[in-house]
């Protein structure tokens, strides 16, 4: 459960401030996949970072309740780039969040090997990540975030730079994963299309500052079929429903 | 150019190098005190070596390379890492390594031996300073340099501490800039240790000193050789040891 409310982001710098985010108000259910959607630049990232406690709000307040008492971390994260460390191979970069102490070599081995396999990179282990491809590399992010068994999933944009291919390869596992695990995922994504495809619920951010356009969820049955008209005139009224006017 | 031709016109030009140097003398261009031509070589470094005095000498001036280095690095690295982590003490010691930094390492001789009189620990202070700088600046340099977002990432992953975030994070990624900082100083090194000898510590630089005072400019040679030659062994060994420890590079 993440419970944001009134949520207002202010940068100072030299003199001059710029408000971000002003006035946000949001509440995610425990298990729900949702999106966040807007044009570039318009706060999505940094709504991520208010939420992962990587920035302080200005204003408002974050509260983010969980369950699993087990977990390192509550919250996990996925950058855009896969941001991996080159010095370490596939399996340490994949156990990064657990080196926290109260966990033996052996559950963070099990741990690490029960993620990689989970994303689909088993037998990996040893590489670097220069010897790995973009997909590969987003592959072990998301088994580092993973790794860590947070109650919360957050992702920046994590499929953007990948080509469409590998993107959707790595949509359809997400959904799996998703549905296997049952954890909460705030999913930032400037593509329509991806947030229906994944979401079941998508949040609009708009304006300067950014606030919350809509906040709608998905009339679609699982699994999706990217291709069915269905699909297509779903995606399509979502475009006027969370910008008003068809937007991207 | 094929590898075979290159070795063989650098070995061409080596063995021409030499010629040249035992023409120069023993055609009596100039007096062989002046300038020993290479065959003598031999013979004088048999002497040096049979009296013992060329191992000692070794021996003695590995220990001050070694202490030197050891101390100038861990204490050039470890103030440059902290000033690279807190902008703060950077700011407080901004004048004062302004004002230290252009001091020529030999400039320190008279305090040398002034605090430390005729003595190892003079020639260690000496070549540790040099040391200081160097490192000190590789790892202000590349602790600063490492990337924000993967300090964000240690964030990220509840790495706060700025101890936990030293070991996780900026070490390992300051870790390739540090050791071209530390070659470099293993080069510098070798030139304060002569520096820091020829004023009488004993040592390679002292012989080479006693050896000049007496015209014997073969035991000279012999030691600017020495020199040379210990010089790259250590950068080689230090070359592969840097290669192995970033391995993960491509």
């Amino acid at each position: 459960m993440i419970e944001l409310k009134n949520i207002g982001l202010t940068f100072t710098r030299d003199g001059t401030s710029t408000t971000v985010l002003r006035g946000l108000d949001l509440s995610i259910p425990a298990g729900r996949f949702v999106a966040v959607v807007g044009p570039s630049g318009v706060g999505k990232s940094t709504l991520l970072r208010v939420i992962a406690g990587l920035l302080p709000p200005s204003e408002g307040d974050v509260s983010i309740a969980t369950a699993n008492k087990k977990s390192v971390l509550p919250v996990a994260m996925v950058f855009q780039d896969a941001r991996l460390l080159p010095w370490r191979g596939v399996a340490d970069n994949a156990g990064f969040g657990l080196e926290h102490g109260g966990i033996t070599r052996a559950e963070r081995r099990r741990r690490v090997e029960a993620a990689l396999a989970l994303v689909g990179l088993a037998g990996f282990d040893a590489r670097y990540p220069h010897e790995l491809s973009g997909g590969q590399r987003q592959r072990v992010a998301l088994a580092r975030a993973l790794a860590v068994d947070p109650d919360i999933l957050l992702m920046d944009e994590p499929f953007a730079a990948l080509d469409a291919i590998t993107r959707e390869t790595l949509q359809d596992e997400l959904s799996r994963i998703h549905a296997e695990t049952g954890k909460t995922v705030v999913f930032v994504t400037h593509s329509i299309d991806e947030a229906v495809y994944l979401a079941d619920d998508i949040v609009a951010l708009d304006g300067k500052p950014a606030g919350m356009l809509a906040n709608i969820t998905v009339p679609l049955a699982r699994p999706r079929q990217r291709g069915s008209r269905e699909f297509g005139e779903v995606a399509a009224r979502m475009r006027v429903d969370l910008f008003g006017q068809p937007a991207f | 150019m094929t590898r075979s031709r290159t070795a063989a016109l650098s070995a061409f030009g080596f063995v021409a190098f030499l010629a040249i140097w035992e023409a120069v003398p023993r055609f009596g261009f100039v007096p062989a005190t002046i300038l020993p031509p290479p065959s003598v070589l031999p013979q004088a470094f048999w002497r040096e070596v049979s009296s013992g005095i060329w191992f000692a000498s070794l021996v003695t001036s590995l220990r001050h390379y070694l202490a030197g280095l050891t101390i100038g690095c861990v204490l050039g690295i470890g103030l440059g890492v902290l000033t690279g982590m807190w902008p703060a003490l950077e700011a407080t010691l901004a004048w004062i390594v302004r004002t230290l930094r252009p001091i020529p390492g030999l400039a320190w001789v008279p305090f040398a031996i002034l605090w430390f009189g005729i003595d190892p620990a003079a020639a260690i202070f000496i070549i540790a300073t040099g040391v200081f700088w160097i490192s000190y600046f590789a790892a202000l340099g590349a602790v600063r340099s490492v990337d924000r977002e993967l300090i964000e990432l240690a964030d990220a992953f509840g790495y706060r501490r700025a101890d936990r975030k030293l070991i996780k994070v900026i070490l390992p990624a300051a870790t390739p800039g540090i050791l071209t900082g530390v070659r470099t100083a293993l080069g510098q090194a070798w030139m304060a240790v002569v520096a820091a000898e020829i004023f009488g510590v004993p040592g390679l630089g002292q012989r080479m000193m006693q050896a000049s005072n007496l015209l014997a400019s073969d035991i000279v040679v012999i030691y600017m050789a020495t020199m040379a030659a210990l010089y790259g062994l250590i950068d080689s060994g230090f070359v592969a040891l840097q290669s192995w420890l970033l391995r993960w590079k491509r």
